[in-house]
């Protein structure tokens, strides 16, 4: 069985929000919303400073509180453990949105709960998703977490990496790269 | 990727989330306005290869049209250049022809310039009354007393038309309120500057050095994505800036260096690597000349020196001087490009060219390249008429290092009518009032004129100045020249229309032709037709247009870029050597080793206003894109935390800022951050629209300037420094 995931190198990152913008026309999200967003940790006082840019997006978490709280089973695990929304089943009641620790979610203008989806509409196609397609830094890499040979794995491997909030116990499946190797 | 590809992928349910390519903001706009061009299927998807026009940088790019509707835009491939990765600003290029507030229709003036109050016209009357003038002035005034001012490629048609019409006043505020001052510097030093792309080197550098650049920030595409290879690669990064910028964030070193004091760190670093031996010996022997003058010169600019001019300690200088050595020739110190600061930024950037010199860096891997370009015929046009009165910009040659013309001196010779009257202005995508310093000097100048026309896709700021106002098609739905390139590979492009132009807007090509017969200039537009032109220029250089728009671009053979490689070292100053004492600045009494001069300071309670770039906007061009808008809607001044605090401010209050001259500012987000100094505060260039038809981003952020009312000249080459303006803040009520 897959599980899909991404490996983000926040040390090439520049947050320049090419990702968002190519997730917006890829995915025609609609205005004034986004699907993904950058968000920048700095610590430290004038002249000491350290800085962390990440690409953020839905975690796809191994342990989804959105579909473990969905009342009618629009959100679910899809195929690689990707965490989509069933358009049709979905009422809008938002507690998906209310359990989500990531923030991840959003209604869309037609009534359904709306976040990325890893664009499986490419990943069928044998295409990285359209956010990482279009980095002009190339710090993204999509794959399979339980496959130990991808570039992905092999990346959370060697690399120093964290996930976001790994203590809401929801095994989110992007890992962000930091500085220096693993020993 | 590709690890994907090659696995099996488990079949995604066909009921869940697809593409939604019906829904969305911008369909409403695509039911009314989008036509497909006539090669364009109305179902399926469709590819058009064109390269890109969110900047300058013309990245190759290619749209897909999905059942008759726009739907996205990425990267070539092929693409040397953006090596299939458009920047931000190119992916949301769509946006710039889904906007509802572009120009839809010719416009001319209803009532006194600037109330933008319009009639609309038809394309006859336009041309008609823009004829009629131009006819005018050119018997009352003599064809010199047109100008016009462009941006961009898009521009080449209307400099052609200026060209037959008789004028040589042609300019563009990216040589005299931008990369001038940097090309001067270069080309007293080396014979040759840096152009554009930059002949920077930066995958293959070894030690960095970014002085006030701020990539990341700054989206100049194939620079990001080298400096990102740099970074993984292990280049050793030294980020000279007042501000933390992102950048900085990934350097080993960052300087928040006081602001207007780089000569002082320059000259520095200069003093240890000339004193401590550490230059390429070998390159300055057999390449430079004036090395014993220039260790003379510099003698006193020591580490301990700068230190207190700068705020940055003699050892840390020392210590990066020597590293910087280290990895010489492949240490590249980055020359900028908008490089307009304190006034004496020729000098500055002469001193940066004077240190990749000692490091040997120029015509070097992993320093700065020597461009190849394929060689593509010109069209066959016959002679332009010559001018006996010459440029107006620059009399006397006051300016003597001006190798392009200065806008601003147009503009002092439209208010003074000297050295001869100019009359009438023809401004090409280059919003003036957002572009040069002093808005009144600006609006001054206009009021001058018997006529103004401005060419457009949106309503700018200069359009509400105009007599008449041109629309033009976006650079989805037009042609534009061949694009021929000067990069790491030699290669052609093409811009060609993935859409029929929207409303009433025209091409640019099909204006100047226009206004040619008009002007009884037709003579200089022999082709009926663009496809026409650009075939000829092809066909006479071996190629074809139907070749050259099925692949977007076509490459040369590759060709070698280093001295290293083969390339002859050749360096066209006067004395045939790098320069690092310039007897040309010698002879006309400037300084022939750049020297530190102190700058103004802010008074107190007041700040230095800084401006940078954003990467999701150009310039002030995109503000109004819906889908850059929605990334970037205002913009915030950075105001150090500490100084926050005092002024009991906080992230998300809105402030006043007010210049020196009393000028005030556009309300606008704080931010308060450890991340720039004290003495400054900083905002992102391009915000603050006021023009009625920006209904999407008028009164968002505040724009700069707006509050550069001072600036000061260039005396090399007359560009106009513009960061020398100080501001108080104020809380908005």
């Amino acid at each position: 069985m897959a599980r899909y995931g991404m490996a983000i190198d926040t040390t090439k990152c520049v947050g320049c929000m090419d990702c968002v913008v190519a997730c917006k026309t890829e995915n025609n999200v609609p205005e004034g919303l986004n699907r993904d967003w950058i968000q920048t940790i700095v610590n430290g006082e004038f002249p000491n400073l350290t800085m962390e840019i990440r690409s953020e997006r839905c975690n796809h978490c191994t342990n989804a509180p959105c579909v473990n709280c969905c009342p009618t089973g629009a959100s679910h695990y899809d195929g690689g453990g990707i965490v989509l929304v069933h358009h049709d089943l979905c009422t809008g009641c938002k507690a998906c949105i209310a359990s989500c620790p990531y923030d991840a979610r959003f209604i869309n203008p037609e009534g359904y709960a709306d976040k990325c989806t890893f664009c499986v509409h490419r990943v069928e196609e044998g295409k990285d998703p359209a956010c990482i397609s279009v980095c002009p830094t190339y710090c993204m890499t999509f794959g399979d977490l339980d496959d130990p040979n991808s570039e992905i794995s092999k990346l959370v491997k060697s690399r120093n990496n964290h996930t976001v909030l790994p203590e809401a116990g929801t095994s989110p499946n992007i890992y962000y790269l930091i500085g220096g190797n693993n020993a | 990727m590709n690890s994907i590809s090659r696995r099996r992928f488990l079949k995604i349910g066909a009921a869940t989330a697809g593409v939604a390519a019906t829904a969305g903001a911008l369909s409403k706009f695509t039911q009314q306005a989008v036509k497909i061009s006539s090669s364009v299927p109305e179902k399926g998807v469709y590819t058009i290869p064109t390269y890109c026009d969110l900047c300058f940088w013309k990245c190759n790019a290619i749209a897909t049209v999905k059942d008759g509707k726009l739907w996205k835009i990425e990267g070539n491939p092929i693409d040397p250049m953006s090596k299939g990765r458009l920047c931000p600003r190119g992916t949301g290029g769509i946006g710039s022809y889904y906007d509802p507030d572009r120009l839809r229709k010719p416009l001319m003036r209803k009532n006194n310039r600037g109330q933008e109050e319009w009639v609309e016209v038809t394309w006859d009357e336009a041309f008609t009354f823009i004829a009629d003038k131009m006819n005018k002035i050119k018997s009352e005034y003599g064809p010199e007393a047109v100008a016009l001012f462009s941006h961009g490629i898009g521009g080449n048609f209307f400099k052609h038309l200026m060209k037959a019409y008789g004028t040589p006043n042609l300019a563009a505020p990216s040589f005299a309120q931008c990369r001038g001052p940097r090309d001067a510097g270069f080309r007293l030093t080396f014979g040759e500057d840096v152009g554009s792309p930059e002949r920077t080197d930066i995958e293959n550098s070894k030690f960095l050095v970014l002085i006030g650049s701020h990539l990341g920030e700054n989206m100049h595409n194939t620079q990001v994505q080298e400096f990102a290879t740099a970074i993984e690669r292990g280049t050793k990064l030294l980020v000279v800036d007042p501000r933390h910028s992102v950048a900085a964030s990934k350097a080993d070193w960052w300087f928040p260096i006081k602001p207007g004091t780089d000569i002082a760190l320059i000259l520095a670093w200069i003093n240890v690597i000339v004193n401590e031996e550490l230059y390429d010996k070998v390159y300055i022997d057999k390449y430079a000349i004036g090395l014993d003058k220039l260790k003379k010169t510099v003698s006193n600019n020591t580490p301990e020196w700068a230190y207190p001019i700068t705020g940055i300690k003699a050892e840390l200088i020392r210590e990066t001087a020597r590293e910087m050595a280290r990895y010489k020739p492949a240490t590249l110190i980055h020359p900028g490009r908008h490089v307009t600061w304190y006034g004496d930024d020729s000098q500055r950037s002469r001193a940066i060219a004077i240190l990749n010199a000692l490091m040997g860096s120029w015509g070097r891997k992993g320093g700065f390249f020597s461009p190849v370009s394929m060689d593509i015929a010109s069209y066959p046009y016959p002679e332009f008429p010559h001018s006996e009165k010459g440029k107006v910009d620059n009399p006397d040659k006051k300016y003597p290092f001006a190798h392009e013309t200065i806008t601003t001196g147009i503009r002092e010779a439209t208010i003074s009518g000297k050295p001869y009257p100019v009359k009438g202005w023809f401004v090409y995508a280059t919003n003036l009032i957002f572009t040069l310093p002093n808005e009144d000097e600006t609006i001054k100048a206009i009021q001058n004129l018997d006529l103004m026309v401005v060419v457009e896709t949106q309503p700018s700021e200069i359009t509400g100045w105009a007599d008449v106002v041109l629309p033009e098609a976006t650079y989805l739905e037009r042609y534009d020249d061949i694009n021929v390139e000067f990069f790491k590979e030699p290669f052609i492009s093409i811009r060609q229309p993935v859409l029929e132009p929207a409303f009433e807007t025209k091409p640019g090509w099909w204006m100047a032709k226009k206004l040619s017969e008009k002007l009884g200039l037709e003579k200089y537009f022999p082709w009926n037709n663009i496809e026409e032109y650009l075939d000829t220029r092809l066909k006479n250089s071996g190629y074809s247009l139907e070749q050259l728009k099925k692949a977007g671009l076509i490459k040369g053979d590759k060709q070698p870029i280093y001295f290293e490689e083969g390339v002859t070292p050749e360096f066209p100053t006067p004395s045939g050597k790098i320069e690092l004492y310039s007897e040309q600045l010698a002879a006309y009494g400037l300084d022939p080793v750049p020297r530190y001069r102190k700058h103004e300071e802010p008074p107190p309670g007041y700040y230095r206003l800084l401006f940078g770039r954003s990467p999701v906007h150009s310039f002030g061009r995109t503000q109004s894109n819906p889908i850059l808008f929605d990334m970037m809607k205002e913009n915030e001044v950075w105001i150090n935390k500490f100084i926050a605090d005092k002024l009991e401010l906080k992230s998300g209050d809105y402030v006043i800022l007010v210049n020196q001259d009393g000028v005030r500012s556009n309300k606008v987000k704080v931010k308060a951050t450890e991340r720039i100094r004290q003495d400054c505060v900083y905002i992102v260039h391009g915000f603050g629209h006021t023009s009625k038809g920006f209904v999407r981003s008028r009164g968002l952020g505040a724009s700069d300037n707006q509050l550069v009312t001072k600036y000061k000249i260039d005396p090399i080459m007359g560009g106009t420094a513009q960061h020398l303006n100080f501001v108080t803040i104020e809380r908005a009520a």
